[in-house]
């Protein structure tokens, strides 16, 4: 099965993680640099925008030909030693990976970072047969030891600060001295790479995740910025590479644009630290390497998202960018998500994951900006991919009652414009002399959660149509006047139904001759144009 | 002088309801440019049922606008997310209906946002109204994203005499409006419009001013409960010199009793 999920809970997750003044902190250094930093170096590469049409063609051609590319890929990875293993669930694949480590008599499992591996609960299956698997990337071994969720797709641990990462390993590194100062980044990257080191020399299988699986070479790539990939993958006797079936990219060419276009949305690099292509076990003139080279392909729900709306979705290479630049995960951060893909992205796969019973919240909570869809490297349409669940949802009857019979009773009104107008007449007058005296509501019921911390406007009067409608029946002779009359400032001169204007008269010197109506600031002087007649 | 445009205004549903002030300003722009503008009975673009996943309201609703609005030359709206909802999102929702689809097409094609259709069909280059203050301008998302808005209203209201624009820091971040997203997850809301809010204050202005009436609400709501004494107007306002409206969210100025107020 699918990871243990919490996305049922968002509207909670989210209020815990706002009142959380460290994760805020967090957020606030996300929000803060990575827009900025991405732009400036897209604004360095002319041919950036290109670059996306051409990631995006790529991805989208491998998607539509997908099965023939998996054929060719597999023989390529056979043809040169290795074992190519499919797994259509989460279960499955796990299945596949303890079987191949148990064969190899594996105790202990370096593991590289893998999303996927997040995904299907790798880890925590391994644990309960008896195998210890070590992240190895140090985002991911500290939220190993916390025993969390990833909050972030490319940085794991993005929601922690150093002083907690410090408290995290005099916790768990048992023979760490009292003194040992861990107050900087770089003395704890010291103190995760010397522990780490143990577990490189020792373990038994290396698990490594894929960025690109390429069909010509059949290879497997990943982009990594620690080298801890490259030792998980080469010092083991078994490396087992997880990946899920939209990796797969025809040429080697093909990678390497897309490559271009992910550090630079991922990161803000140019290119990660280390692009490492492997294919297939240890040949006999090489130096080094594994016996075992065994490619582990998930598809958990993915060929259904091929056959449906959500097949776009396939194309994303997991840059983190969405999430980097979007508004709401800025506010709430990614375990609010309660799933392992936070942010626009993960609102638009985890319900293909977990079913959007469970995780309908996500595409919920959003404001529909596209921001996401502005930045993502492949032009992945994510507001409207959480449209689509959001149409599933209400054909589930999934939204709650309340907000099922508001907008059934807005739709019926909003289909009848008799009755619109009667109805939201009535309404509008009646608010406008409520909420005469301010301008504004501090509560008004059903706007409760708005109101709680915000001020609601409240309308000026009649309705723009009723006061539109009654100029126009005043005749044709009279000249129409052109804005709201003046000593008149809701508009409500001709409404009796509403108390009387509330304006005080500007003084008479602003009055200009013949017109006996104050002058607001900023009122224009300017030739009178045709007046039309509606 | 040549033959006017025929312009149906598509007020939007927050304008009849809110502002009617915004829909005199909007006219009153349109007129100047040499538009002969009508209001056809209207409720809403439908965008509320579109964005909660009801298509079938979303469609009834467009099918009722496609079929008021396409008589006119252009379908003018002053909000970039209603605008939105027509050109982009209207082709969507008939996508592959012979009868609609080529409608909806049509109409689409010919709506456009009100500083859009201002500078980039009407040739509109600048206006002649006076506003002595410094404002600053927030971009909405679909304005911003779905429409390519950002220089049109910039242009014309640097015409304006007396009005400073200063720009506002993170111009393409949304203010968290987001329809009934303010609602279904108000903290969430509330946490964005805050930031909004802080930046608006940072620019030093008087005065914000938008596109969209849902955005300026929502700021207008957090800046006045923080009591900051930023006043908020819509752009066609300040564009038309309508300003004899209070500010979005505020009272006219008191008055020692309320019959002496009487003109």
């Amino acid at each position: 099965m699918t990871r243990a999920a919490t996305s049922d809970t968002f509207a909670d997750n989210a209020r815990h993680a706002l009142a959380d003044p460290a994760l805020q902190g967090a957020l606030a250094f996300v929000e803060t640099n990575f827009p900025a930093r991405r732009r400036a170096v897209v604004d360095a590469l002319p041919e950036f925008e290109a670059l996306r049409d051409s990631a995006r063609d790529i991805k989208a051609h491998t998607l539509a030909h997908l099965d023939l590319y998996l054929e060719a890929w597999e023989a390529r990875v056979t043809e040169q030693g290795g074992q190519v293993h499919y797994a259509p669930t989460a279960a499955d694949a796990n299945r596949i990976v303890l079987d191949i480590c148990r064969a190899a008599g594996a105790r202990t499992v370096s593991k590289g970072k893998s999303m996927v591996g997040e995904e299907i609960g790798i880890n925590e299956h391994l644990e309960q047969h008896g195998i210890v698997p070590v992240e190895t990337d140090l985002g991911e071994y500290i939220i190993q030891i916390r025993g969390e969720m990833p909050s972030h797709i490319i940085m794991p641990a993005v929601h922690l600060n150093r002083h907690q990462v410090a408290a995290d390993f005099r916790r768990v590194h048992a023979d760490l001295p009292k003194d040992r100062d861990l107050d900087s980044a770089a003395a704890l990257l010291n103190e995760a790479r010397a522990t780490l080191r143990r577990t490189f020399l020792s373990a038994d299988v290396g698990i490594t995740g894929a960025n690109f699986l390429v069909a010509e070479t059949g290879s497997s790539v990943i982009v990594t910025n620690e080298g801890n990939g490259d030792l998980t993958c080469t010092l083991p006797r078994v490396h087992i590479v997880l990946a899920s079936i939209e990796k797969l990219v025809p040429t080697l060419e093909d990678m390497a644009q897309l490559v271009r276009v992910l550090a630079r949305s991922a990161t803000a690099q140019e290119m990660s630290v280390y692009t490492t292509i492997t294919t297939g076990p240890r040949r006999a003139a090489d130096p080094d390497g594994p016996h075992e080279y065994h490619v582990v392909i998930v598809d958990n729900g993915r060929s259904a998202m091929l056959a449906g709306e959500f097949r776009d979705m396939l194309r994303c290479i997991r840059c983190g960018a969405c999430l980097n630049h979007c508004p709401v995960y800025h506010a709430v951060g990614g375990h609010a998500y309660g799933f392992v893909y936070p942010g626009p992205m993960g609102a638009v796969l985890t319900p293909s994951l977990i079913g959007v019973d469970r995780a309908g919240a996500l595409p919920e909570a959003s404001t529909f900006c596209g921001r996401c869809e502005e930045v993502c490297p492949v032009r992945i349409p994510l507001p409207r991919l959480m449209r689509f669940w959001r149409d599933r949802a209400f054909a589930q009857h999934l939204p709650s009652p309340v907000s099922r019979a508001a907008l059934a009773a807005w739709g019926f009104l909003a289909a009848r414009p008799w009755l619109y107008r009667g109805v939201t007449g009535l309404g509008t007058r009646l608010l406008a002399r409520l909420g005469r005296v301010r301008g504004r509501f501090a509560w008004l019921p059903l706007a409760g959660g708005f109101t709680a911390t915000r001020d609601l406007a409240a309308p000026q009067g009649a309705t723009f149509q009723q006061q539109w409608r009654q100029r126009a029946a005043s005749g044709p002779e009279r000249p129409r006047p052109r804005t709201v009359p003046s000593g008149n400032p809701h508009g409500r001169g001709s409404e009796p139904l509403v108390a009387e204007p509330r304006a005080a008269p500007a003084p008479a010197a602003d009055r200009p001759s013949g017109r006996p109506r104050p002058v607001a600031v900023g009122e224009p002087e300017r030739p009178r144009g045709p007046e039309a007649r509606p | 002088m040549a033959v006017s445009k025929r312009v149906g205004l598509l007020v939007t549903c927050l304008v009849d309801l809110v502002r009617p002030s915004v829909g005199f300003a909007a006219a009153r722009l349109l007129e100047d440019a040499g538009c002969a503008v009508a209001v056809p009975s209207q409720t809403c673009c439908g965008q509320p049922a579109f964005n909660a996943g009801d298509r079938r309201t979303a469609r009834r609703i467009a099918e009722q606008v496609i079929a008021v609005f396409e008589p006119f030359d252009y379908v003018v709206v002053p909000s970039g997310s209603c605008a939105g909802q027509v050109r982009l999102h209207y082709p969507e929702i008939f996508q592959g209906d012979p009868a609609w689809q080529p409608r909806a097409d049509a109409v689409a094609d010919k709506t456009f946002e009100l500083t859009q259709f201002l500078v980039d069909v009407c040739g509109v280059t600048g206006v002649a109204s006076r506003f002595s203050g410094r404002a600053t301008y927030h971009d909405s998302c679909s304005s911003l994203r779905e429409l390519g808005v950002r220089l049109q209203p910039r242009k014309l209201l640097a015409s304006v005499e007396g009005l400073d624009l200063i720009e506002l820091a993170d111009t393409d971040v949304c203010c968290g409006f987001g329809g009934t997203f303010c609602v279904k997850y108000p903290e969430i809301s509330d946490r964005m419009v805050g930031k909004k809010a802080t930046a608006v204050t940072a620019t030093g202005a008087d005065l914000l001013l938008a596109g969209d009436l849902g955005c300026l609400l929502n700021i207008a709501g957090k800046l006045s409960r923080d009591g900051s004494g930023v006043t908020v107007r819509h752009v066609a306002e300040v564009l038309a010199g309508a300003v004899d409206a209070p500010a979005i969210g505020t009272a006219p100025p008191a008055v020692p009793t309320p019959t002496e107020a009487k003109p």
